[in-house]
């Protein structure tokens, strides 16, 4: 009979270990899947793993690490400080498409006026159409406690309806003879957001991430807003005793998680997207959740998760090409290690007691 | 526009087909939340129903395998969020949503060789004596099974929670866990029953959608449902005769959201589509300014230290 007990503290070796415990499960799991699928589970782990990085064309695939794994680890941060205050954002992927279509937008209003000053203003409209977009379910919690959760969930099915009117309808490219989609903004200098190096996938949206990971991080450690976003999610009747707001702080923390996936929405459709189209969100306010869980909602491991998340896509994209692996696959993929993480956590927060029955 | 071709009948009796899949995940979502756990894997469950009921209707040629099936998919994919939250005591929130992520996957897997592909039909269940009323009997008598049973389990669910002394533990240990526990009451194995019942009500309600509503596979075809389906429990404030009322209402948007489509009202097809999740928002801001009338121990997680 094995039992549960409580740890006096959680475990500081199973908060490193269990993300790598759970990648290697679901590397398991994930074989044995390809098997079933018949493919063989060495080859698929191999190439989704070792291709992108150190194959044959990883020369052609690293840059693209950053490219995928920048607006990821971008919405990963914003939602890590939610979540450590029990404040569920899950509609980062609707935020990421409307800040899309605020930057895009401003950009195609001054479309084709040459200016420096452009590009920083896209990222403001950016920063603000993702932030109000998560201000309606924020102030709508606060006013009359609606469920952030399901709100901002229903936003997103807003914002991919808006989206396909938008480039239906008003930002529709007038030269692009009927098709859906918007002007390409990577022929508009002014408004590109082009790689800061060529052929390294560094653009700004990367710089973006990265800064957000440091401030992420000074401000968890070493502020004492982090410190109250720390204490809520631990003990919410303590942090209200300390004079935490928890209405002001469930605001603060919506609003940067908002503004900050509207920024990669706008860095994602001004670079490597570069047009709003009716399929231009990807999924990545979804598997930022999954990036954010992976890193223990911490900023030096949502980085790495990223990474990871990132190296499963494009190892995905490489093995539905060598190996005709279904693109569903890797969601599935994505899927099973947030499941085999949360399974792992246990330890984390409890250990195991082995016990005969007639002791208990 | 010509509004005049939307014929209230009709409206009423589509409304009854579209409001039966977010009805039997509402139902489903209702007892496990009764019982103080929020899975919110409705919307990975119902796609996965939708999947294996798909698959297994068009192999056998039979929906009512295709309903077990579904009934079996969205129980299982249950049984893993059962497991995590109960057993390694992970957060609901967390647990719920990989469930959901898992879901779409493993459906867009297991469904990619049936695009396209035409189910067997379900079969009407034409009601001898009510059917042939003239008029009425067409609207509310002459449905395929499963409007029935949607409506069978609404009665059911309501006679088991109020009159039953099953029903009566499984809300004890929704509204204080530790109460119930030292009762004597099996808080686990109660919750996990429950999670399973809401997965399979889920799997029920979203192979509706691939055999009957629309009738095929898509991926991601039930864009939101399961999530609506959360959103109905909520504004039902936990009572089964309103989840029924407010499944109706939910129906009776969303048809008359698309006969004005086919009217050809002057608003975007686009605008017009979000309106069933606008109202949903609504609704939840009215209901939840109310008196909060949720279970106790909503999502929190129950672990016995004796």
């Amino acid at each position: 009979m094995v039992r549960l007990e409580r740890r006096a503290k959680p475990s500081a070796l199973w908060a490193v270990l269990a993300p790598l415990v759970a990648v290697l499960i679901t590397m398991c799991a994930g074989g044995i899947l390809f098997a079933v699928l018949g493919k063989d589970p060495f080859e698929a782990i191999a190439t989704i793993f070792w291709e992108p990085l150190f194959g044959e064309f990883a020369e052609f695939y690293r840059p693209q690490l950053l490219v995928k794994g920048g607006p990821l680890v971008l919405i990963a941060i914003g939602l890590s400080l939610g979540f450590r205050a029990g404040v569920w954002n899950i509609g980062a992927e609707g935020q990421y498409i409307v800040g899309a279509l605020c930057g895009a937008g401003v950009a195609l209003a001054a479309y084709p006026a040459e200016h420096a000053l452009l590009f920083p203003a896209m990222i403001l409209a950016g920063l603000a159409g993702g932030w109000a977009w998560a201000m309606i379910p924020a102030l709508l919690k606060w006013r009359f406690g609606a469920s952030e959760i399901l709100v901002s969930l229903m936003l997103v099915y807003v914002a991919e309806r808006l989206l396909k009117a938008m480039s239906l309808g008003v930002m529709k490219n007038p030269d692009g003879m009927g098709f859906p989609g918007s002007r390409n903004l990577q022929d508009y200098p002014s408004a590109h957001n082009a790689e800061i190096f060529a052929d390294t996938g560094l653009h700004w949206g990367v710089v973006a991430a990265l800064i957000a990971v440091i401030a992420s991080y000074v401000l968890l450690s070493r502020h004492v807003l982090g410190f109250h976003i720390r204490l809520s999610g631990q003990a919410p009747r303590a942090a209200r005793f300390a004079g935490v707001s928890p209405g002001r702080l469930m605001l603060f923390c919506m609003g940067v998680s908002g503004a900050l996936a509207g920024a990669a929405g706008l860095f994602e459709v001004a670079g490597p997207a570069g047009q709003i189209g009716i399929s231009f969100n990807a999924g990545y306010g979804f598997t930022a959740i999954i990036v954010a869980f992976l890193g223990r909602l911490h900023p030096v491991g949502i980085a790495l998760a990223g990474a990871l998340m990132a190296l499963t896509y494009i190892g995905g994209e490489i093995a539905q090409g060598d190996l005709g692996l279904p693109a569903a696959a890797i969601q599935l993929f994505q899927g099973m290690l947030l499941f085999f993480l949360l399974a792992v956590d246990v330890l984390t927060h409890f250990r195991l007691q082995f016990a005969r029955k007639g002791t208990m | 526009m010509d509004l005049s071709s939307i014929q209230p009948g009709l409206l009423i009796a589509s409304l009854m087909v579209a409001a039966t899949p977010i009805l039997i995940a509402a139902l489903g979502e209702m007892v496990v939340e009764r019982a103080g756990v929020l899975n919110l894997g409705v919307e990975g469950m119902m796609i996965t129903g939708a999947v294996c009921g798909f698959v297994v209707a068009v192999q056998t040629g039979s929906p009512l395998f295709g309903f077990a099936a579904a009934a079996g998919g969205g129980a299982a994919l249950a049984l893993i969020f059962g497991l995590l939250t109960q057993m390694a005591l992970a957060n609901q929130v967390a647990s719920g949503l990989a469930l959901t992520l898992f879901g779409l996957g493993l459906s867009a897997l297991l469904g990619q060789s049936y695009l396209g592909v035409r189910p067997p039909s379900t079969a009407r269940l034409d009601i001898p004596v009510l059917g042939d009323i003239p008029g009425l009997g067409a609207v509310l008598f002459a449905h395929d099974w499963m409007v029935y049973f949607g409506l069978f389990l609404t009665l059911a669910v309501w006679a088991f929670l109020r009159h039953t002394r099953a029903g009566l533990i499984l809300r004890a240990v929704g509204e204080n866990a530790e109460a119930a526990h030292a009762l004597g009451y099996k808080v686990v194995r109660v919750r996990l029953l429950a999670i399973l019942f809401g997965g399979a009500c889920a799997g029920l309600g979203g192979a509706y959608l691939s055999l009957v509503r629309v009738p095929q596979w898509t991926e991601g075809m039930t864009s939101g449902a399961g999530w609506i389906a959360l959103a109905l429990v909520v504004f039902a404030s936990w009572r089964a005769g309103r989840v029924l009322m407010g499944a109706y209402l939910f129906g009776g948007m969303t048809v008359l959201q698309l006969n004005l489509q086919a009217a050809g009202v002057a608003i975007p097809v686009e605008y017009l589509s979000m309106s069933p999740y606008l109202v949903t928002i609504l609704v939840l801001v009215i209901m939840s300014a109310r008196r909060n009338q949720a279970p106790g121990d909503l999502g929190r997680t129950f672990h016995s230290a004796r």
